[in-house]
């Protein structure tokens, strides 16, 4: 897959996030976002721009890249997937959401379908572990997974049907969650559920059984 | 006392998430409070509400606001950490899906208060479905005039910048997120100077958790002795429990402090299928683990100290008796490998070698006297290395010894999938009840 280029424009909106900062190098990690979405991975070109728009050596630039896990430096697919397999999700069935996955697309840890549809990667603890097992796509959440959803998720997304995630919007691809982790807003925040039922639980049983916060002066 | 709904209360009403509705039930009044007092009488409340920061430590926020020097002719900074990595930990992300003005306005309260009129919160970079409902809370507030310029015309301007990592659990360290905000590798930075003198951009600067921050309103709102009357005198107040694991109904529980996790766990509907708990560790993979005989203890930072671990996160992992505690563990020492960050040679390289030896545990060939090592390795990590990942690292094996020896023993002959079968252990398992 041919990686795209990198055009005025793009430095225009790299510029745009450097001028949010005091100090403009503090926008690196949110211009190596930008790069990813662009690019689909940080490549030696993405580096040197990066490099450029803050006056850092590409050594510098390169430097930083490699340090954070979410940056690749080889082209992801249109869709990144990834497994939590820290202890809590493995254990209630992370483990075997992983083997499905590899099995089902014949591709291991940071790689890539040949038909550069799919990307996957064993993640770390998702601060989700109260809808274990978890899931993500695109860094959308797919909560409390099992292997029969994940076939479907999968079949869903090689054929382009609408897939919601639990917490998050509508899938479309990583290049867009990494336009938004970048810093520009997709304005999609009233297109994700309201509280789930794990979000919810202590609140339902507080409200079952009488329970309150203390009343105080203010009222909330 | 029991739960104690105040950031979850309105959690059940539509676009809870929205300015709308967070100003329904007084959003922003403990601002326009605030902003009629002093810096110093809002440092003076919180202080006086003994708040202790909600990420991990305990650290008592007031305090923490007042060490910032004043009229030194420096910017000041505060940081929002929302970086929630810690393996149990996710209490953080749906605070901030559900519930972001709370967090927006402790951030401008704060600000204020240690004369700080630039923000930041660090959100970890693989949420966007929170950091989506943080941006448009921003948006909202400066809409409203309630960030930016001048803000209800008490002269007091705030600019807060949502900010994004990149997927690294150490970048959570206080430092480590320091240097990463300032466009670095994530590496914790020697202490002292600590961040209060010298830290964004060598200034000023005061970290915070974010479900600390997203407390703060209501005890300006409500006032110290109000959120003193819940909890204990070393530690008031409510907190967001997040109880996970092999419980019925796993969820967010906002509970006084001093709540006793059988109390949380009968909340949370008590263990599926019936089973009985096996092990359990109340905040975060960095504490050490208990078991069911400490299920009484008190949810207080003293009361889980005496009992040998901490509070840490508040955030309950709970493992039923299918469980392999050998696994468990062999896995959370992969995350500590896999995050450490590299800087000192203790963290990196005996996290290496503690992995490697557990696997062998993993699949009943360990030696009975690596049991030895291991545990040499982990004194040599722990109160030897830069920062607390270290001593994180080194914390689940000797736990799990304490209680659990017997089953490191077995696992020098039998494979731990053959003790305790992973079909068992997972939730929607269809293979046999017992
Ligand atoms: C390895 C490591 C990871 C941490 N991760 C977090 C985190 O994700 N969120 C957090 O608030 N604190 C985290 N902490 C604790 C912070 O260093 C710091 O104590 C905290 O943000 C202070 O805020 P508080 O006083 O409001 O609790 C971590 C500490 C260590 C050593
Ligand atoms: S203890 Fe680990 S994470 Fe901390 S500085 Fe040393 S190598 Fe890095
Ligand atoms: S262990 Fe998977 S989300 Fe926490």
């Amino acid at each position: 897959m041919s990686v795209k280029e990198i055009t005025a424009e793009h430095i225009e909106e790299l510029e745009v996030l450097a001028a949010k900062y005091p100090v403009r190098r503090s926008a690196l990690l949110p211009m190596l976002h930008y790069v990813q979405s662009v690019q689909g991975m940080v490549s030696p070109k993405g580096i040197q721009t990066c490099a450029t728009v803050l006056d850092l050596t590409p050594a510098e630039v390169a430097a930083v890249a490699t340090f954070y896990t979410m940056f690749k430096r080889f082209p992801m697919g249109k869709h990144h997937i990834g497994v939590c397999i820290n202890t809590l999700c493995a254990l209630l069935g992370g483990d075997d959401l992983w083997k499905e996955l590899t099995e089902t697309l014949g591709i291991g840890h940071d790689e890539t379908t040949s038909d550069s549809m799919f990307t996957i990667e064993r993640i770390e603890c998702q601060a989700a572990c109260t809808v274990a097992p978890v899931m993500t796509v695109n860094w959308e959440f797919m909560d409390s997974m099992d292997p029969a959803k994940l076939k479907e998720l999968i079949e869903k997304l090689k054929t382009g049907a609408p897939v919601q995630s639990t917490r998050g919007t509508l899938i479309t691809s990583i290049s867009d969650s990494e336009r938004l982790l970048a810093g520009f807003n997709d304005g999609k925040v009233n297109d994700s559920p309201d509280a789930d039922d794990s979000m919810l639980a202590g609140l339902r049983v507080a409200k079952e059984r009488n329970m309150t916060a203390p009343i105080g002066k203010g009222v909330r | 006392m029991g739960l104690t709904p105040v950031l979850t209360a309105h959690w059940d009403e539509p676009k809870s998430f929205d300015i709308e509705n967070y100003q329904k039930h007084a959003g922003y009044v403990a601002l326009t409070n605030s902003l009629k007092m002093t810096p110093d009488e809002v440092i003076g409340v919180v202080k006086d509400s003994g708040l202790r920061g909600r990420g991990g430590a305990g650290f008592p926020t007031g305090l923490k606001w007042s060490f910032v020097p004043q009229n030194d002719g420096k910017p000041h900074y505060l940081v929002v950490n929302a970086d929630e990595s810690e393996p149990g930990a996710c209490k953080d992300i749906p605070l901030m899906l559900a519930n972001p003005h709370s967090l927006v306005e402790g951030v401008a309260i704060a600000a204020y208060a240690i004369r700080a009129n630039h923000a930041f919160i660090y959100i970890r970079g693989e949420v966007p479905h929170a950091i989506r409902r943080v941006m448009n809370a921003v948006e909202q507030a400066y809409a409203q005039g309630l960030l930016g310029k001048n803000i209800k015309n008490s002269g007091f301007d705030l600019d807060v910048v949502v900010h994004t990592g990149a997927g690294a659990y150490i970048c959570g360290e206080e430092t480590a997120l320091l240097d990463s905000l300032e466009g670095r590798r994530g590496q914790p930075r020697l202490k002292p100077p600590f961040p209060a003198v010298a830290g964004l951009y060598a200034s000023p600067t005061v970290v915070n958790n974010a479900e600390t921050l997203a407390s703060v309103p209501s005890i300006i709102l409500n006032g110290a002795d109000w959120f003193k009357s819940m909890g204990t005198e070393k530690s008031p107040g409510f907190k967001l429990f997040a109880v996970s694991g092999h419980v019925k109904r796993p969820g967010i529980y906002e509970a006084a402090l001093g709540t006793p996790m059988s109390e949380l766990l009968d909340y949370a509907g008590g263990m599926k299928q019936g089973r009985d708990l096996k092990f359990w560790i109340p905040g975060g993979s960095s504490v050490p683990m208990l078991t069911p005989e400490h299920i009484d203890i008190p949810m207080t930072y003293e009361d889980l100290a005496a009992a040998g671990t901490m509070l840490g996160t508040g955030t309950p992992m709970m493992f039923d008796k299918t469980t392999s505690v050998v696994k468990a563990v062999s896995r959370w020492l992969e995350f500590y490998k896999h995050e450490s960050c590299g800087k000192c040679t203790p963290c990196r390289e005996g996290t290496y070698w503690i992995t490697g030896v557990l696997e062998k545990f993993e699949h009943g060939v360990g030696k009975e006297h690596e049991l030895e090592l291991i545990n040499d390795i982990c004194g040599q990590i722990a109160g030897r290395s830069f920062c607390a990942l270290g001593d994180a690292a080194a914390t689940p094996f000797p736990g799990a010894m304490k209680y659990f020896a017997s089953e490191f023993e077995e696992a020098t002959r039998k494979p731990v999938d053959v003790s305790f079968p992973p079909e068992r252990t997972k939730i929607f398992s269809t293979v046999g009840v017992m």
